[in-house]
């Protein structure tokens, strides 16, 4: 993790009156393995086609090593896209297609030759020269299309959604080895997607997005312990988000009781979001915060997943303990499982 | 799926393909008293330069629809879906007019005292002199063909994942080469339909060359039916003619579909 390689500053995208992006800010660091997370429509891949210049800002500025690149094309960009239908060109073989970019750039047969090779090793897919492209499965596809990107020696790679047509074993092998491609090549790695486990899994840094803007920046980890508001809580992993209200510091009323918390620095009186996390409620026979029902339970494979009833809000309750359906339970949460998000927070 | 479903087509293809096929294979090698011969095919060599202008003059008309047709196609298919779509109804809606009718009109445009003499009287320019040309044959071949050709190309650049486009670039290319590269040989299966639509009704084209023409440049299509109908009659001369012309036409079609990369050849109609 090193120097600053892409800055947005304030770019805004509006298309026929709508508002896709608004007023983005966002320095991506060279080699760094970033995920523009978010549900459909959250101006993710909006993002990523400005940096790789298919879009051009309504208004803001698009630095790429401090140089303002707005206005430069694709072609002239040392940045290579992975393009979520792979876009592979029907009419070239496998070498071709890999080989294309550098046939562009006039390169010399026989470097051509070593750096084709070189990717499709990269990929896993030596041997494969000669195939049409429309003889590959959807797996063997995605790695020529991500073998054609990175044979240009980029400096950034984009990746828009890339995994999204594959199958969840597949997706997983891909996940570990498209990571395993990043740290080999040392080059930054743009990644959108809507898959908040993928996004977990691979990057340095998550970059949470909904309705055109970023709601928070950070590590998988920051982002999955502290998420900043109730919408990326939600987004981020499974949540139960409840209404609650701020009696002081370290004091939160909700479900009707008073419970122990971290959050200083809030009005007294505020209404707030209460997050907390499945597993971090604990399900017992008596003796605990709340009590409650099981009104239906899930096997997961490693854990079962429980829904009880208390007070008129159903929780959920990951637990590798099941309790039949009907048991009374009660819940207990440790204090610093209680996240408090003001309301309607968006930064 | 069971084959006895096929049947209807089958007997279809029998009554209007095979049954006529091997009527104008035995018609071409019969003589006017009923015997067998060759004779039809010998006595054809004496219209050698009609199967020469027939050929030269579709080969111009389908290169000149070409000439139009792709970049017309290629406009369209980059335009908005409702532009597009009102494009491609302007260049439909003359095929819904009756073909005579609209050859009768070119006729009284391109006549000495026509339409556009009188326009190029107007503004004090020199006349034309185009009716009864092969220049006039191939304007009307090329106004009557040229959807044909435009279509198919447009249909498959139409089809064609707009991301490719954006891939190319991503890759280095500016616009020409990421034409040249990329959309021009993806778009290879369409022109080879195109050239094939256009051809082959062009070689045997009979009243564009009569009516335009002036009778003076006789085509294949004119020397056929001149056996059928006209004073002439000689159904074994012209059945030889049109066996003739199919042969030229198919060998024709299958050097085009070599063009096509094997996997997608054209569609012959």
């Amino acid at each position: 993790m090193s120097k600053d390689l892409i800055r947005l500053v304030d770019c805004v995208m509006v298309f026929d009156d709508d508002v896709i992006l608004n007023s983005i800010n966002l320095t991506i660091k060279n080699q760094e393995f970033l995920t523009l997370l978010g549900p459909s429509g959250c101006g993710k891949t909006t993002t990523l086609r400005i940096i790789g210049g298919f879009e051009t800002p309504t208004s803001g500025d698009v630095f790429f090593d401090g140089v303002r690149i707005n206005d430069v094309p694709p072609y002239k960009r040392r940045v290579n896209t992975v393009f979520q239908k792979y876009a592979l060109f029907p009419h070239l073989n496998v070498y071709e297609n890999v080989a294309f970019g550098l046939r562009i750039a006039k390169t010399r047969e026989d470097e051509i030759k070593t750096r084709v090779n070189d990717s499709l090793a990269l990929v896993g897919l030596l041997g494969y020269e000669k195939r049409r492209v429309h003889q590959l499965s959807g797996g063997q596809q995605q790695r020529v299309a991500i073998a054609r990107a990175v044979v240009n020696r980029p400096q950034v790679l984009l990746l828009d959604e890339p995994l999204g047509a594959l199958d969840l074993k597949l997706r997983k092998e891909m996940q570990a080895e498209l990571k395993a491609i990043q740290k080999q090549v040392g080059i930054t790695f743009i990644y959108v997607t809507h898959d908040q486990e993928e996004a977990l899994t691979m990057s340095d840094t998550v970059v949470v997005m909904n309705n055109g803007e970023i709601l928070q920046i950070g590590t998988p980890q920051d982002i999955y312990n502290e998420p900043i508001n109730a919408f990326v809580a939600d987004f981020i992993g499974e949540s139960n988000i409840i209404d609650g209200v701020m009696i002081g510091d370290c004091d939160v009323e909700f479900s009707g009781r008073r419970f122990e918390c971290v959050d200083r620095g809030f009005d007294k009186d505020e209404p707030v979001d209460v997050v907390i996390r499945p597993e971090d409620l604990t399900v017992g026979e008596g003796g605990g915060q709340l009590s409650g029902t099981v009104s239906s339970v899930t096997f997961k494979g490693v854990h079962y997943e429980m829904m009880v009833d208390s007070g008129g809000f159903s929780w959920m309750v990951h637990s590798t303990l099941s309790q039949p359906v009907g048991a009374a339970v009660s819940l207990s949460v440790k204090p610093f499982d209680i996240h408090i998000m003001r309301k309607g927070k968006t930064a | 799926m069971s084959r006895r479903y096929a049947f209807p087509h089958v007997g279809w293809m029998a009554v209007f393909v095979v049954v006529p096929l091997v009527l104008i294979v035995g018609f071409s090698l019969t003589s006017a008293d009923g015997g067998v011969t060759l004779d039809n095919f010998s006595d054809m060599m004496k219209y050698a330069p009609v199967f020469g202008r027939s050929l030269w003059l579709s080969l111009i008309s389908t290169a000149i629809c070409l000439m139009i047709g792709y970049p017309l196609a290629y406009v369209m298919s980059r335009e908005k879906p409702a532009v597009a779509a009102a494009a491609l109804m302007l260049l439909m809606l003359p095929m819904w007019m009756n073909f005579l009718l609209r050859t009768y009109a070119w006729m009284s445009i391109l006549e000495n005292s026509g339409f556009l003499n009188q326009l190029l009287n107007v503004f004090r320019l020199p006349n034309v002199h185009i009716i009864n040309t092969e220049a006039a044959v191939v304007l009307g071949m090329v106004y009557n063909y040229l959807p044909f050709m435009t279509l198919p190309i447009h249909t498959v650049l139409h089809k064609m994942d707009k991301s490719m486009m954006e891939a190319a670039g991503d890759l280095g290319a500016n616009s020409a080469k990421t034409f040249m590269r990329v959309v021009l040989p993806i778009s290879v299966p369409g022109v080879i339909s195109g050239i094939t639509m256009v051809f082959v009704p062009g070689v045997s084209t009979f009243i564009i060359s009569r009516l335009l023409g002036g009778g003076k440049t006789l085509m294949l299509g004119d020397l056929i039916e001149m056996q059928f109908t006209g004073n002439a009659y000689n159904p074994y001369l012209g059945a030889a003619i049109s066996l003739v012309m199919m042969v030229i036409v198919l060998l024709s079609m299958s050097v085009m579909n070599r063009f096509g990369d094997g996997g997608e050849s054209a569609v012959v109609l």
